[in-house]
C-alpha cells in the first residue's frame, strides 16, 4: 500500500480545513489536505450569508470573484410581519455579504495551497491509524486505490457528518433540541427587497427560521431551519417551505435553480475538541452560532488558532496535548461565551409564542436599538415589556 | 430502513445526525450498517422524507 508521511494532514477542504492548513503550513509544517469530492466548494450546502468583521483578522483577502452580494443589513420579521431593521447602525461590521461557496472556498483552499499545502481531491478519509494507542494518521481511498498517510497530528475539519471526531472516541453527539433540519431553494425571478438579509421567526419556522439572503437583483437563496424536535412529520421543512413561497406573491412566481437539503448544530460548545495528536475544528467541533446556525467566521477563526498551535507543535515536535491544550484555550477564549450565550438565548427562544415574539420584534422596530448585542436587546425589552424579560434573566 | 433514491439530495444530513453512527453515505448511496436500532430519527429529520421504516416483520 502507498504510504504517505506528512506532519499535518487536514480531512476536508471547506473554510475550516482551509484555514487550519494555511496557518500551519506558514508556521513551516508540512501539511496535506484531502478532500472526498471531486471539486472543493461543491456541492454547495448553505445560505451563504456572512458578516465583515472577522475575515481580516484571519488574513483572508476580500475578492470579488466570490462577493456575490453586500447587503446594507438584514430585516428580522414577526409572524405577523413586524420589521425590525438591523444595519450599519446599530450592528457595525456584523453587517456583510452574501458569498458564493464555490469560488469562496476554493479561494480559501488556493490560500493554502500557497503557503504550501499540498492538496489530494477524491480522497476520502476512511479510518484512523492507531500506533501504540495513539493517532498515527488516517487510512484513505484517493480514485479508489487505498493508501496510508502517517501525521503527527489528524484534524478533522469533515463538516457536519464528521467521522473523525466519532472515530477518535469524542462525544459530537446531538439532542434532537440541537439539531436544526433545513431546505433551501435558490429561486431566481423573484421580487423582494436585494439590499437586506430577511430572516422571518415563528410558527412558519418552528425553533428556527426562514431566510431569504439575495444573490442578485432577482435572485436569491430562500430558504429554511426546523429544530429536529419540533418535526411533526417525514419532509415538514421542505412543507414549511414551500408553504412560505407560495404565501409571497414575490417569491411565489419565482424558479429554482437548485434545491439544498441539510442539516446544522446548534448546541452549546462541546466540552472537548481535542486529544493527542487529533483536532477537530468548524462543524466537525459543532462550532456554529446557535441563534444564526452560521459557522463559516468561527470555523474560520478557530481554523487560525489550530493552525497557529499545529505549527508550534510541529517545531516542538510535540503534537500532544501539552501542546494542543493551547489551541483548545485559544479558540475557548475568542468563542466559547458566544456560542453559550446564544445557545441559551435559543434555548428560551425557541419556546416563544407567535404573540410573544411578535410583541418582542415590535418592541425593537418601535424604539430601536443601540447596539446589536443580546444584553442591549434584552434592556430594550425590559424597559418596554418587564413581563417579557423574567424568562430570560439569566442572560442579561 | 428504506431510501428513496428519486428524494435523496445525498446532503448527508442523516449521517451526522444518527445517534449510532450506522449511516453512510457511499457516492450517491445511502447504507445503514447493523449498529442502526431504528429509532426513526433519520425518518423525521430528512428535510425532504426520503427515509421511510419498514414495517416490523
Amino acid at each position: 500500500m502507498r504510504k504517505i508521511e506528512k506532519d499535518i494532514v487536514v480531512v476536508g477542504a471547506g473554510p475550516a480545513g482551509s484555514m487550519t492548513a494555511k496557518w500551519a503550513a506558514q508556521g513551516g509544517a508540512d501539511v496535506l489536505m484531502i478532500e472526498k469530492r471531486q471539486e472543493i466548494g461543491s456541492p454547495v450546502r448553505c445560505a451563504e450569508g456572512i458578516s465583515k468583521h472577522w475575515v481580516e483578522e484571519v488574513g483572508i483577502t476580500v475578492n470579488n470573484k466570490w462577493v456575490a452580494r453586500e447587503v446594507r443589513g438584514a430585516k428580522i420579521k414577526s409572524p405577523s410581519g413586524h420589521t425590525f431593521l438591523v444595519d450599519e447602525k446599530n450592528a457595525g461590521n456584523e453587517v456583510g455579504w452574501v458569498v458564493d461557496r464555490v469560488l469562496f472556498d476554493k479561494a480559501l483552499a488556493a490560500d493554502a495551497a500557497r503557503a504550501g499545502t499540498e492538496i489530494m481531491v477524491k480522497t476520502s478519509a476512511t479510518s484512523l491509524i492507531w500506533e501504540n494507542g495513539k493517532i498515527a494518521g488516517v487510512r484513505a481511498q484517493t480514485y479508489g486505490e487505498p493508501i496510508e498517510i502517517r501525521a503527527k497530528c489528524v484534524v478533522g475539519a469533515d463538516g457536519y457528518e464528521s467521522q473523525v471526531g466519532r472515530w477518535a472516541g469524542i462525544d459530537t453527539s446531538l439532542k434532537a433540541d440541537d439539531i436544526d433540519t433545513c431546505y433551501q431553494y435558490r429561486l431566481t425571478g423573484i421580487d423582494y427587497d436585494p439590499d437586506y438579509c430577511e430572516f422571518t421567526l415563528g410558527s412558519a419556522a418552528p425553533g428556527g427560521y426562514v431566510w431569504i439572503f439575495p444573490k442578485d437583483e432577482d435572485t436569491a437563496n430562500v430558504g429554511i431551519g426546523v429544530q429536529l424536535s419540533k418535526v411533526k412529520h417525514p419532509a415538514d421543512p421542505k412543507m414549511y417551505l414551500d408553504k412560505f413561497i407560495a404565501k409571497r406573491p414575490g417569491l411565489k412566481k419565482g424558479q429554482p435553480l437548485e434545491a439544498v437539503a441539510g442539516a446544522v448544530s446548534i448546541c452549546a460548545p462541546l466540552d472537548s475538541v481535542s486529544m493527542d495528536n487529533l483536532v477537530l475544528v468548524g462543524d466537525a467541533a459543532r462550532m456554529i452560532d446557535p441563534i444564526t446556525g452560521g459557522g463559516i467566521s468561527i470555523g474560520c477563526i478557530a481554523g487560525m488558532c489550530a493552525g497557529k498551535v499545529l505549527a508550534k507543535g510541529v517545531k516542538a515536535n510535540d503534537l500532544s496535548m501539552n501542546t494542543l491544550q493551547e489551541y483548545e484555550t485559544m479558540w475557548r477564549d475568542r468563542l466559547e461565551n458566544k456560542q453559550w450565550r446564544n445557545w441559551m438565548a435559543k434555548e428560551k427562544l425557541t419556546t416563544l409564542s407567535d404573540e410573544t415574539l411578535d410583541k418582542i420584534v415590535h418592541t425593537f422596530s418601535q424604539y430601536g436599538v443601540e447596539k446589536l448585542s443580546v444584553q442591549d436587546l434584552l434592556a430594550v425589552i425590559k424597559r418596554h415589556h418587564p413581563e417579557l424579560v423574567k424568562e430570560f434573566e439569566e442572560l442579561i | 430502513m428504506i431510501v428513496s433514491i428519486e428524494k435523496c439530495h445525498h446532503c448527508g444530513a442523516c449521517v451526522g445526525s444518527c445517534p449510532k453512527n450506522a449511516i453512510f453515505l457511499n457516492d450517491l448511496v445511502l447504507v445503514f450498517s447493523d449498529e442502526c436500532n431504528r429509532c426513526g430519527r433519520c425518518v423525521k429529520l430528512c428535510p425532504v422524507g426520503a427515509i421511510t421504516m419498514e414495517a416490523k416483520k
